[in-house]
């Protein structure tokens, strides 16, 4: 059993020289030159918030909320951490995208078999025990792969060795029930694009709440409808009994 | 009759000019792929297609289910006359539906891949199991129509005795994905604008589309009674009135409610666009049919009803769309609006089951129930009055 793995990203330490998209691209056999932005090209982009660096990618999140509403499960959570999509499995209704609360997901929109793109983790270089192409390619350490634990360790490590350098929080650490993709910064996380306001549990806890419910809806209303039938059927039975008697009697008395 | 031949000829003209479009936006659709025919977006991945095909198709066709339990399962055989044309509504909704999914789905070859690929978890799988077993039933509610044409009385009566079994099997599922629709809505709680985003979503998306398929019954009959010159079914139009306007009162409490537990009745006074098109919506779709349709007067009119019903359909086809695009686009902070071959995909396939309807209930016993079973028919006002003199006895003997 392979410990969960995981990427610290030090927004501090990032210089913006965009090794991490070139690695990127190289490995996943991406296309096109520098982007700014995620793309189905990009799997990974640097945004620039007057002056500091973000480095965008999807979270990886341990309970995924793309995952959870796939109708045919196309995306899967690997133990050692990487979200991963079978475009063979896919139907293309775009929930994932909907539903992703980083927006991370792009769509081949100009394609006639169009894929969602995302990072994959590297989970082929991660099955030969390699680290994701991009920490390996990042010059200042700003992206630093481990086991997801010892990340954690190291990121709090990090904001007591300098205290005040850091915001006091690792942006992925609970979001939406916790990812594999950990962010520090010495600027207030608002400030650089990301939703600080996302629940500490899964998304998919709040659907499960509902479709949790359909085994005793459909038993309990099943029960109810074939009640309320077996009812009404024997009244109208009772009443048209009544009427043929009723009918009966007064033939005899006509006769 | 004259006048009628040319209104007819416009609506033919205006058919062929939509199909003609809808065809060559099919041909754009399929060669050139989603992102050179809609305005859809990695920031708005669902558009018209999902709002107003998929959601409102499904909503419109709720009739279907409500009324089969009227009639079999709660017994009021007096709703008979005019079942067969909601559910050839209802079913006509469904297969629509799907062929408008064909268009949404980037991959719509996988289309029939929730059969064997499972996510319990997903909102999305349950209500593509419900709607595939659905319109199954449908078909089977649907088939005896199309074997009295050929005279199969033999099957007819086989379906007729697994009928109650498979219109329970059809309230169940319609239940359940009726309500899933909305469930789609419960996982981007920070999207989907407060106004429309609630955990009982689910719930007012079911009771929403029984006021709406309600109203369907109205407007449908309404429609057919012109095109066919038939007599309008008045006295049961009316009761299915008297239902809509229920459930669009349990739906506007729930609402208050609702918006009450979560304290957000102070976005009702905020002027922003979400505020002006939810008041739009509820204005049109629950406050002014209800105000209309709870007077009797009104009820017993043709034209009453039938304004009545068109402002519940409209109002219910802009809550679907609020919650798909309005509610959505604040979040996106990009504007969403359908591109041209986006309008002319959805108003083809409007005009494929109005044709499709028209087609089939001239050439199948669809409005001719009354001929089959006028005997039964009778029978059964005959208890019903019954009834009525009955209640009112009791009535004044209680006084």
């Amino acid at each position: 059993m392979s410990k969960k793995k995981a990427l610290l990203i030090d927004l501090t330490l990032c210089v913006g020289c965009n090794a991490c998209q070139a690695a990127c691209k190289e490995v996943n056999k991406l296309p096109g030159d520098e982007e700014k932005s995620l793309s189905p090209t990009a799997y990974t982009a640097l945004q620039e918030y007057d002056g500091v660096f973000v480095r965008r990618m999807c979270q990886h999140c341990d309970d995924p909320t793309c995952a959870s509403v796939c109708p045919v499960a196309a995306i899967t959570k690997m133990p050692e951490g990487p979200v991963v999509y079978d475009a063979e499995k896919c139907l293309g209704c775009r929930y994932c995208i909907q539903a992703c609360p980083f927006q991370v997901p792009r769509y081949e929109w100009s394609s006639t078999t169009p894929r969602m793109q995302k990072c994959v983790f590297c989970h082929e270089r991660l099955a030969q025990g390699l680290p994701t192409a991009c920490s390996e390619a990042c010059p200042t350490g700003a992206t630093k792969f481990g086991d997801r634990d010892e990340l954690i360790k190291e990121a709090y490590e990090r904001m007591n060795a300098e205290p005040g350098k850091y915001i006091p929080r690792i942006y992925g650490e609970h979001e939406v029930g916790g990812t594999s993709v950990l962010y520090l910064t010495s600027v207030p996380f608002e400030n650089l694009g990301f939703n600080t306001s996302l629940q500490t549990t899964p998304l998919s806890q709040l659907t499960w709440n509902a479709l949790s419910k359909i085994p005793g809806i459909v038993s309990v209303g099943g029960v109810m409808l074939f009640g309320i039938w077996w009812i009404t059927n024997r009244r109208d039975e009772v009443k048209k009994f009544e009427q043929r008697m009723h009918d009966r009697q007064q033939n005899n008395g006509s006769q | 009759m004259k006048k009628v031949f040319t209104t007819f000829g416009f609506w033919k003209i205006v058919a062929v000019v939509l199909m003609t479009a809808g065809l060559y936006s099919t041909y754009v659709r399929y060669v050139h792929g989603l992102g050179a025919s809609t305005n859809l977006s990695d920031q708005f991945p669902w558009g018209i297609w999902i709002g107003f095909d998929v959601l409102c198709g499904v909503g419109l066709a709720a009739g279907g289910f409500t009324l089969a339990a009227i009639v079999y399962i709660f017994n009021i055989k007096r709703f008979e006359p005019i079942i067969r044309p909601t559910i050839l509504t209802a079913f006509l909704g469904y297969l629509l539906v799907i062929v408008g999914l064909s268009y949404d789905l980037g991959r719509p070859w996988n289309l029939l891949r929730p059969w064997n690929l499972w996510n319990p978890h997903s909102v999305m799988f349950e209500v593509a199991w419900c709607v595939i077993l659905y319109t199954t039933v449908l078909s089977l509610e649907f088939l005896p129509v199309i074997l009295e044409k050929f005279n199969l009385h033999r099957t007819i009566k086989f379906i007729k005795r697994i009928s109650i079994p498979l219109i329970i099997l059809g309230v169940l599922l319609s239940t359940l994905h009726q309500s899933s629709l909305g469930s789609l809505y419960l996982i981007v709680p920070e999207k989907l604008y407060p106004l429309w985003y609630s955990a009982y979503i689910p719930v007012f998306f079911y009771v929403s589309a029984i006021a709406a398929g309600c109203a369907m019954i109205i407007f449908e009959s309404f429609l057919s009674s012109r095109a066919f010159n038939r007599g309008l079914e008045l006295n049961l139009l009316s009761e299915i009135a008297r239902v809509c306007v229920v459930m669009l009162g349990v739906y506007a409490t729930m609402k208050i409610v609702d918006l009450s537990d979560r304290k957000m009745f102070s976005l009702l006074l905020q002027p922003r666009v979400e505020t002006y098109m939810y008041w739009l919506e509820v204005i049109i779709g629950v406050i002014l049919p209800f105000a209309l349709l709870s007077s009797a007067k009104i009820r017993r009119s043709p034209n009453g009803l039938f304004i009545g019903a068109s402002l519940v359909v409209l109002g219910f086809i802009m809550n679907r769309m609020n919650i798909a695009i309005t509610g959505m686009e604040g979040w996106a902070g990009a504007s969403y609006f359908p591109s041209l071959t986006e309008f002319s995909i959805t108003l083809m396939i409007v005009t494929i089951g109005f044709t499709a309807f028209y087609f089939i209930a001239k050439y199948f016993p669809v409005f001719t129930y009354e001929e089959h079973h006028e005997k039964e028919v009778a029978h059964a006002g005959v208890a019903w009055k019954r009834d009525i003199e009955s209640v009112s006895q009791m009535a004044e003997v209680n006084s």
